[in-house]
């Protein structure tokens, strides 16, 4: 009895904490973000809510509007 | 900002090419440095103003750090916005959600190099040769 109440507890966490990660993944995807490659090989990414994202974001959205429309 | 737009025809003919290998680019557009769009695959007004927010697109993300900025990408919703330059232009282009970064990255390098490449000129017929009477006038030298 002991074991299998101990078993569904496991079974819950490991679950809770697969479905944590999926949710974070899924957000981290519909969150939009900027790549920048620079000449000396760099990289930066900005994802939206970074203080510097708002203005580029706003720039690469209207772009896309432009195009779309 | 103001961008004007004036057409260069053979350039129309890569942007052709670009949206014909590639099914995940939707729109494309070249312009210089100063913003003139030379050429697009979309009416005028909605190339001058995609310029319009590329160049501002760019300069703000050059801003972002000492080096360069040699190209960009923005993930949104309802697209991906791609921004590569070279020595003289940029080429600004959207796809699909979710492309493949590198193979629109590809793509757009190829076109912008193609912008680049002066038109090359038809070769020329070289003169055919006269082998055998040179031949016969050294076997009468020789004899």
């Amino acid at each position: 009895m002991r074991t299998r109440k101990a078993l569904a507890v496991a079974g819950a966490a490991v679950a809770s904490a697969v479905g944590a990660v999926a949710l974070r993944r899924r957000s981290a995807r519909s969150r939009d973000r900027l790549e920048l490659y620079f000449e000396d090989g760099s990289l930066l990414t900005i994802a939206q809510g970074a203080p510097e994202a708002d203005q580029l974001l706003l720039h690469a959205r209207e772009l896309l509007a432009a195009a779309q429309s | 900002m103001s961008v004007s737009v004036k057409r260069v025809p053979p350039a129309a003919d890569a942007l052709a090419h670009l949206t014909e290998i590639s099914t995940q680019i939707k729109a494309a557009v070249v312009l210089d440095r100063e913003g003139t769009v030379q050429a697009s695959t979309v009416d005028d007004e909605r190339a001058g103003r995609i310029a319009s927010s590329a160049l501002e697109l760019f300069r703000q993300a050059d801003a972002q750090r000492d080096q360069e900025l040699v190209q960009l990408d923005a993930a949104l919703s309802g697209g991906s916005v791609f921004v590569v330059r070279d020595e003289e232009r940029l080429i600004a282009a959207t796809t699909t959600p979710g492309p493949t970064a590198g193979l629109v990255f590809y793509d757009l390098k190829s076109a912008l190099r193609s912008f680049a490449e002066p038109p090359k000129p038809k070769p020329k017929r070289a003169p055919a040769k006269k082998k055998a009477a040179t031949t016969r006038k050294k076997k009468d030298a020789d004899a």
